[in-house]
């Protein structure tokens, strides 16, 4: 909850909401770009931002990505984050 | 010395721990007279037991477990009441999962959903708003919980809200800032406090100013950290230097992802949604002033408190910690884990008495996982 986790932003998926698609570890989660939100949005196409809790809180190289997801998947972290994202989808579905 | 193996960069964590070692004996620490450091986030106490860096790291280093683990500090009574709210028919209780298992004095928010309650697990507020939006007839209630980090996520949450004007989407408000309690530990007469490592995903947000008194009222060094191993042992490094040099600075080890005046966005979300309470209770510190955040009354609609009336200010809400628990005392520095008579036996991570035990991040639960291991090792050898 606490520990972000790299993402990379792949689509703009509602510009007025400042939501977009990210690629977390394989997995497709939608996100808010409100913090990290440029003047033309599709400047964020490609890029990597730490995700906390469903928002991009900011955006780092692809370095430390690749880092920060190392030492997530040691902590344990990176497990329990992707399987939260998809409890939050049962969650929707009321399905848990 | 086999966890350095596991290093990304084995060598230069060899480095860093001869510079710490020779800085240690510089300052003349010995494990008879240590140098305590606290470690305030919750993710480095996990990250220094799961490496090992405790062990790595010269006697004359004691690593105090801060506070910043937010499933820990919560008092019972907040739990008591998520139960209270989540019990109520027409409710929809969305947490993260965290908080699940942390125990109530009579259920835990698991327990209350095994009897019956509509409490789901999600990853975001973004998914408690979604349900809102597609459960138009009940009220769904998100369980706001952390500390700087997850704070704009909930701000950001209620102002989307309130542009869709959704009325059956509250936050119960527990968040909690991290430098009021350092204040509360620093003024507490019995702690002994040599400097720190600060949070580093709270300081992106943050910034590094809101560490400046810990600096220039304390005189304490206090140096922001990322949280790989090797990110832990350059601030420990660099809170040494800091020490023997007679310095007391606030340093930005994470300088790659915090910037110094944090994420202006989240901050003015914050500052827009919510307000400091008076006072809060943190499980085994007590009430501490300024340290809890309510949401601002342009957002009452919006606001679990204000539609349920429970909750913060709506009477006396302590409730005793259980009988033997010594959370209070882990939480202080004052007891090691091991110290408490219930750990390992009355208080596991799959049976927790103390909230402590619950969280990955939270100290007891880091000694019972990685302990063993330890045991283990040391009997190998």
């Amino acid at each position: 909850m606490c520990l972000g986790i790299p993402g990379q932003i792949v689509e703009i998926t509602d510009a007025t909401r400042l939501m977009a698609m990210a690629d977390i570890s394989g997995v497709r989660r939608e996100v808010s770009i409100a913090c990290v939100a440029t003047p033309d949005l599709t400047d964020l196409l490609g890029e990597w931002a730490l995700i906390h809790v469903g928002f991009a809180m900011s955006l780092i190289d692809a370095d430390e990505a690749e880092k920060t997801l190392e030492a997530l998947r040691g902590l344990g972290e990176a497990q329990e984050t992707l399987e939260a994202m998809a409890d939050g989808a049962a969650a929707l579905e009321g399905t848990q | 010395m086999r966890y350095v193996e596991e290093f990304r960069d084995p060598v230069a964590a060899k480095a860093v721990l001869s510079a710490i070692a020779a800085v240690v004996e510089e300052i003349g620490a010995t494990a008879r007279n240590p140098v305590h450091i606290m470690e305030i986030c919750g993710g480095h106490t996990h990250a220094i037991f799961r490496y090992g860096l405790d062990r790595l790291t010269p006697k004359g280093i004691e690593f105090i477990h801060g506070p910043g683990c937010p499933v820990c500090v919560l008092p019972m009574s907040r739990i008591d009441e998520c139960v209270e709210i989540a019990e109520r028919p027409e409710v929809i209780f969305c947490t993260f999962g965290d908080a699940m298992r942390v125990p109530g004095s009579a259920k835990s928010l698991m327990q209350a959903k095994a009897d019956g309650a509509d409490i789901r697990m999600v990853y975001s507020p973004l998914d408690a708003l979604e349900i809102a939006r597609r459960n138009p007839d009940r009220e769904v209630v998100f369980f706001g919980l952390g500390f700087e980090t997850t704070t704009p996520s909930t701000a950001l949450s209620i102002q989307q809200a309130a542009r869709e004007a959704l009325g059956n989407f509250t936050v119960f408000c527990n968040h909690i800032t991290v430098p009021p309690p350092i204040k509360a530990l620093l003024d507490d007469p019995h702690m002994i406090l040599d400097g720190f490592v600060g949070p580093g995903h709270v300081s992106m947000v943050i910034g590094t100013h809101p560490y400046d008194f810990i600096a220039e009222t304390y005189g304490k060094p206090i140096v922001v950290a990322g949280f790989e191993p090797l990110d832990l042992l350059q601030s420990v490094l660099m809170v040494l230097r800091q020490i023997r040099d007679g310095r007391a600075e606030v340093e930005n080890q994470y300088a790659r992802v915090v910037p110094e005046h944090g994420n202006p966005v989240s901050l003015a979300a914050i500052a827009d949604v919510y307000e400091p309470r008076p006072s809060f209770e943190w499980r085994g510190l007590g009430e501490i002033d300024a340290s809890g955040l309510r949401i601002r009354a342009k957002y009452a609609a919006f606001d679990a408190e204000e539609k349920f009336g429970v909750g913060y200010g709506a009477g006396p809400r302590s409730v005793a910690e259980p009988e033997g628990c010594a959370c209070g005392q882990v939480m202080t520095g004052r007891i090691k884990p091991t110290g408490c008579p219930q750990y390992g036996t009355g208080c596991t991570p799959e049976m927790p008495l103390g909230a402590l035990m619950v969280s990955s991040e939270g100290a007891c639960a880091a000694y019972f996982q990685y302990g063993a291991t330890d045991d283990h090792l040391e009997a190998a050898e």
